[in-house]
């Protein structure tokens, strides 16, 4: 398989990197430094596309690769992907899903605690070597903090799970009610946002979910509420959500992802209620590598024409 | 002018609950916190006089002291009191009482009760995230605006699958244990008793409970026994990918040793809520993107401290009227902390 071009989109992860290289012909479009000269190039032997939630396959892209046959994403998100041009040409698409579940629940938990209990800010201030007795702050408590969850898929009821643990009652919007679940639906984001006190947004971005964390949520879910986003950056009105921060019309939130990543709002740097992550929900040696796996996985059953492992398309 | 009668209890009618030093809660939300129509304050630090005269010009009228944390209630100041039937304290620990002089005096001791529980739990679980995956240390690395120019982020360790030991399986030791179950960790302690109606893997002493986990974490009382309980042989075999988190007491681990397993990366990381000599917190510490660090506020929530003002104000009140304190500390149970 040493023949078979595999086009990477940018930079991921070194382990992901190193085992494509010893199977196929890896190409690193990020080190290109005339990208179409780069794809005219090679396109005759590309076959596979790698990509992630920063840099997937577009229709351009996938245009301007007459022989490629699969792209497997080192994400469980798709919305970097043209899923349509990919069913019209008969492209295989995979995804890394189940997992990174784990990961990203457990970190949606520790934001939520984060965010409510200071930790950063507390870890700051025993750090500037000004701690006095005598000197305190007080915060919110997490345990039983009603929680609401867009998206119960995977990552939605692995939040949940874990919520439950902290008496936290769950709430959720999803795109059909789940009456399995005994967890309390409501039929519309915002309503969800006016009865909970933490927000989480754990649904895919599509065209629907694009901002579905708007203005009119973000006063539903107001002053003392929390939002916690581990889905993408676009689920959120980046410019709404700054200017409730910083004007107290929001409690808090803790973010793992933005609109422009690695771009981030400055106005947020200051605000001691807000967390800010560089995109680590999956950011474990152990999933990243169990991610990079299944990518490889699902390549390797392409190629020798095996049932493939994460079948989308 | 109404009759006096005992229906309307002057201020001099009264009975004392003395106040060593200013509480925690008095200097948060002022000192009516704790106010009740059936008690008054004595509040010690308010006098010029020195403690052991202040304590002899009031010894008659105290029958009940409010402790805190910081206001340690010595044998000196028991002797000091004949009349004194009651401690109440604010905090969780009880290692700044002495509780054998209490118990030969049969003077009766009201803790927090398991107020707090959910607050330490929490405070444990947002530790171990914090540091396994580095939670504090990104977020100071994005505010820094470090993310463009620095690219991505070192990876962290999963929480899910950790084998998490549990040392001193109390009220909190089981919220602990609870929560972290739900992250898919397996949980194994050590307690002074092994407890037969409980599913997690019982480990006879610290060490072998550090020799087979993953995350330590102290959640025991500090007493006689357990002050330095986490030592060179525990770290040890705690091991290179091992984490320690402490909520506790600082004296229950060996500080300069924990600092020295750090420094020298022979342990993976630790949360720390406590030291041994607050608020002087090792500075080798603060260089450490490894380690996560808080001032003792572990409880220090509103919903708690509203629940504490009930559970104080609660026994105090219960005292007074001869009925059964609300959160009686079992003395005989207690092991003692000699300070």
């Amino acid at each position: 398989m040493k023949s078979i071009g595999v086009l990477m989109t940018c930079h991921m992860d070194s382990y992901l990197e190193q085992e494509l290289e010893k199977r196929f012909n890896l190409l690193r479009f990020w080190t290109a430094t005339e990208k179409s000269t780069f794809l005219a190039t090679h396109k005759n032997s590309i076959r596979a596309v790698v990509g992630n939630a920063f840099g997937g396959a577009d229709a351009e892209l996938i245009e301007s690769l007459p022989k490629l046959e699969i792209v497997a994403s080192f994400s469980v998100g798709l919305d970097k992907i043209d899923l349509a041009k990919c069913k019209e040409k008969g492209i295989r698409v995979t995804n890394t899903p189940d997992v990174l579940t784990d990961d990203v629940a457990d970190l949606s938990i520790g934001l939520m605690l984060a965010v409510l209990r200071k930790l950063c800010e507390s870890d700051r201030y025993v750090r500037s070597d000004k701690w006095k007795k005598g000197d305190y702050t007080l915060t919110t408590k997490f345990t039983g903090k009603t929680v609401g969850i867009i998206g119960l898929g995977r990552i939605g009821m692995a939040v949940a799970k874990r919520a439950e643990a902290f008496s936290c009652p769950i709430h959720y919007y999803s795109r059909t009610e789940k009456p399995e679940t005994k967890y309390k639906y409501y039929p519309s984001v915002v309503e969800l946002a006016a009865n909970c006190d933490i927000l989480v947004v754990a649904c895919s971005l599509t065209e629907e979910t694009r901002h579905i964390i708007d203005r009119e949520v973000i006063d539903a879910l107001g002053r003392k509420g929390v939002l916690i986003n581990v889905g993408r950056g676009r689920h959120v009105d980046e410019p709404e959500l700054v200017s409730a921060l910083v004007e107290c019309r929001l409690g808090g939130a803790g973010l793992d992802v933005f609109e422009h990543e690695p771009e981030v709002p400055e106005e947020l740097f200051g605000l001691d209620n807000v967390v800010l992550l560089p995109h680590v929900g999956t950011g474990t040696v152990e999933t990243r590598q169990a991610m990079a796996d299944l990518v490889i996985g699902n390549l390797e059953a392409h190629f020798q024409k095996k049932p493939l492992l994460t079948p989308v398309v | 002018m109404a009759p006096h009668n005992n229906s309307y209890p002057s201020q001099h009618d009264l009975p004392n609950v003395l106040i060593l030093k200013l509480p925690p809660s008095f200097v948060i939300f002022g000192e009516h916190f704790f106010d009740s129509a059936k008690f008054r304050f004595l509040k010690a630090y308010e006098s010029s006089l020195p403690l052991p005269q202040f304590l002899l010009a009031h010894a008659q009228s105290v029958q009940a002291i409010l402790s805190s944390g910081g206001a340690p209630v010595t044998a000196d100041t028991i002797c000091l009191l004949p009349n004194l039937r009651l401690v109440v304290t604010t905090s969780q620990g009880l290692n700044h009482i002495d509780l054998s002089e209490c118990r030969r005096r049969g003077i009766a001791v009201a803790g927090a009760g398991t107020i707090f529980s959910a607050d330490c739990a929490d405070s444990v679980v947002e530790l171990l995230i914090d540091v396994l995956r580095k939670v504090s240390a990104a977020n100071r690395f994005v505010k820094q605006g470090l993310w463009s120019s620095q690219g991505d982020y070192p990876l962290g360790s999963k929480l899910g699958g950790k084998r998490v030991g549990i040392v001193g399986l109390g009220n909190i030791g089981s919220e602990v244990a609870k929560r972290l179950e739900a992250f898919g960790c397996s949980i194994s302690y050590n307690s002074r008793n092994k407890k037969p109606s409980v599913p997690y893997a019982f480990y006879p002493n610290v060490g072998e409970l550090a020799a087979n986990c993953d995350a330590l974490i102290i959640c025991c009382a500090l007493t006689d026994e357990t002050y330095h309980l986490i030592n060179k042989e525990v770290l040890s075999a705690l091991g290179k990918d091992g984490v320690i988190i402490n909520i506790a007491r600082g004296p229950i681990v060996d500080e300069k040793e924990l600092v020295r397993c750090l420094v020298e990366g022979e342990i993976r990381g630790a949360g720390l809520d406590v030291f041994e000599h607050e608020p002087d917190v090792p500075h080798e510490l603060f260089a450490l993107d490894n380690v996560v660090m808080s001032p003792h506020n572990a409880v220090f929530t509103r919903e708690s401290f509203e629940d504490l003002r009930k559970i104080v104000v609660g026994n105090l009140e219960a005292f007074f009227s001869n009925e059964p304190l609300l959160t009686a500390v079992n003395l005989d149970d207690q092991p003692h902390f000699s300070g």
